[in-house]
């Protein structure tokens, strides 16, 4: 495609993951006893399991990248070791410039501390200073729209009052790459529209976006390019249209012209209803 | 539908390509202090959070354990016997003992405590224990000054050996505890045994070092042997301490410093502060080793 070709020969790698593979370790049996009875018994202790097996991928700055595949397909692990949060088991992960967003729907908060507290502390993990995080304040609270809740532990927040605020941090950080992980998924119609524009006022400002959702209608507006994931496997690298078509999410409902209606519905409603 | 690639300005980043998050271990702790500083506030503030009484946990804690201690140690079994201002001797142990050990159990339970920002947010993982013994020094505070007021009001007349004594009392259990804090906090994310452990060391702490009973106790039982209860580096704090504020309270400071105090204690003060920073060294090295697995063992 010339899209892809013009961006092949002009902007820097962004993100960079080269041959990624990260294991897991699920425990049965923690205690000695258990342990001990396992062994008896013949039982596995342990086993471990692939989240992701010899992922290889680059974005290039300004691409706006949809990550799709189904629940426990890797995904979020994948953006875990983009954002730095785990480190690869073997291969590496290399990016670009500062990174901000959303993993799993929710921001790191401390449950205890209110919100206006959190959007400090969080804003210093992003590497902030005060007085910075003090110049994006008010920006932060009026896109949250938490009034005065913004003074009682997030501990007491709603599940759509919590990611709101984290979205809200993660979008005024001035980062260059910006991950969002099923932001959408909670949240009301209004503040998924609000979001979805922000987002792509983030993309048209030439930051890399990784955007991971299950929704074919808002990837689609959002992303110019589909990486699926399947079993911690790398399926599929390319185009949008084809990429959904890849993962069946169009033909959910049998006749093609539904699924296109479908789509389109998903599409005013922002999407995250598949 | 999406604008095309071509179509849009794309943003020149003037950062190299890099692993996400790079981790110097302590020295990105002291490199963002303001993060550092939130953390110590947040601690502060949560460590006590929901209870009545709030922060005066942290004086009523080590003031009852002084009642106990003054009164079944000291009156009944009569570990006093022959020692001037016992109760400061006994305070002045407990202060220092009592940073050790909050250090270090806070600290344990430091990464397990914020799990919520670690398994979402790339951050030095060795803030949180770094944290918790900055917030332990914090509570120390008000704990040393009313021992100065104490010894003020029994007549103190501070030696030149008091601040520099102070300052190594400290030096060691600062290092010493945020090794501790280092490596239990990171074992205590994969077994939480190690938590239950440190209750057991705390307590033999408590015992193993001269605040209950005076270092000459320890000579009359050890012998010439004795050197062997100075290699624990809070038995030298604990002795720095002593030196700091109980000799300079009793009537004959040098008498009582012959007697109570152990020869050589500055070489033994020092040499405690170097095996700390050793141990902290180390201590780093092992949980740059195996902080990659704490976000997904964090449960």
């Amino acid at each position: 495609m010339t899209l892809r070709q013009a961006q092949d020969a002009g902007a820097a790698d962004s993100i960079v993951v080269d041959g990624v593979t990260k294991h897991f370790t699920l425990r049965y049996h923690r205690s000695i006893k258990d342990i001990t009875v396992a062994k008896m018994k013949g039982r596995a202790i342990s086993n471990t399991f692939k989240a992701l097996d010899d992922v290889t991928f680059t974005i290039k700055q300004g691409e706006s990248v949809g990550l799709m595949g189904l629940n426990g397909s890797g995904k979020s692990t994948l953006l875990k070791l983009i954002s730095g949060v785990m480190r690869p088991d073997t291969g590496s992960v290399k990016t670009r410039g500062q990174i901000a967003g959303l993993i799993a729907t929710g921001a790191g908060f401390h449950p205890q501390l209110s919100g206006r507290e959190n959007i400090f502390l969080n804003a210093a993990i992003y590497g902030l200073s005060e007085e910075e995080t003090a110049e994006i304040y008010d920006d932060v609270v009026k896109f949250a729209e938490l009034g005065d809740h913004l003074n009682s532990p997030v501990g007491n927040y709603s599940s759509g009052q919590y990611s709101r605020l984290g979205f809200s941090v993660a979008v005024h950080i001035d980062s260059d790459i910006f991950l969002a992980d099923e932001v959408l998924a909670v949240g009301d119609k209004p503040f998924k529209k609000k979001c979805m524009e922000k987002m792509e006022e983030i993309r048209d400002s030439g930051r890399t976006v990784v955007y991971v959702s299950h929704a074919a209608g808002s990837v689609k507006r959002m992303c110019d390019r589909v990486i699926c994931l399947e079993s911690g496997r790398l399926v599929f690298d390319g185009d949008v249209d084809e990429g959904i078509e890849y993962l069946h999410y169009g033909e959910d409902d049998g006749k093609s012209s539904a699924a296109q209606k479908r789509l389109d519905a998903a599409d005013s409603a922002l999407g995250a209803e598949v | 539908m999406a604008t095309g690639v071509d179509e849009r300005p794309v943003r020149i980043v003037d950062a190299p390509l890099a692993p996400p998050a790079e981790n110097l271990g302590l020295l990105s702790v002291f490199k963002r202090r303001y993060l550092l500083k939130l953390l110590v506030q947040r601690e502060i503030s949560g460590r006590y959070s929901n209870s009545i009484l709030g922060v005066f946990w942290s004086y009523i804690n080590p003031l009852t354990q002084f009642c106990v201690y003054w009164l079944f140690m000291g009156k009944i079994m009569g570990a006093d016997k022959g020692m001037e201002y016992y109760p400061i001797h006994l305070f002045a142990g407990l202060v220092i003992v009592h940073f050790f050990t909050e250090t270090f159990g806070a600290g344990t339970r430091s990464l397990l405590g914020n799990k919520g920002l670690l398994k979402k947010m790339a951050m030095p993982k060795e803030m949180f224990p770094v944290a918790s013994m900055l917030v332990s020094l914090y509570h120390l505070v008000p704990a040393t000054l009313i021992l100065i007021v104490v010894c003020v009001l029994s007549g103190w007349t501070p030696t030149w050996e008091a601040v520099p004594s102070l300052l190594l009392a400290l030096g060691i259990v600062m290092a010493l505890g945020t090794a501790l804090a280092l490596v239990f906090s990171l074992a205590n994310v994969f077994f939480r045994d190690f938590g239950s452990a440190v209750n057991i060391v705390t307590n033999y702490i408590r015992f193993g070092v001269p605040m209950m009973y005076p270092f000459s106790m320890i000579v009359d039982f050890l012998g010439d042997k004795s050197w062997i209860y100075l290699l624990n580096p809070i038995s030298d704090a604990v002795l720095l301490f002593q030196q700091a504020f109980w000799i300079g309270v009793t009537k004959d400071p040098e008498a009582t410093a012959a007697k109570h105090l152990p020869d050589n204690l500055w070489m033994w003060g020092l040499g405690a502060f170097g095996a700390s920073l050793v141990l902290l060294v180390i201590a780093q090295v092992i949980f740059s080793k195996y902080e990659n697995k704490i976000p997904e063992r964090l449960t």
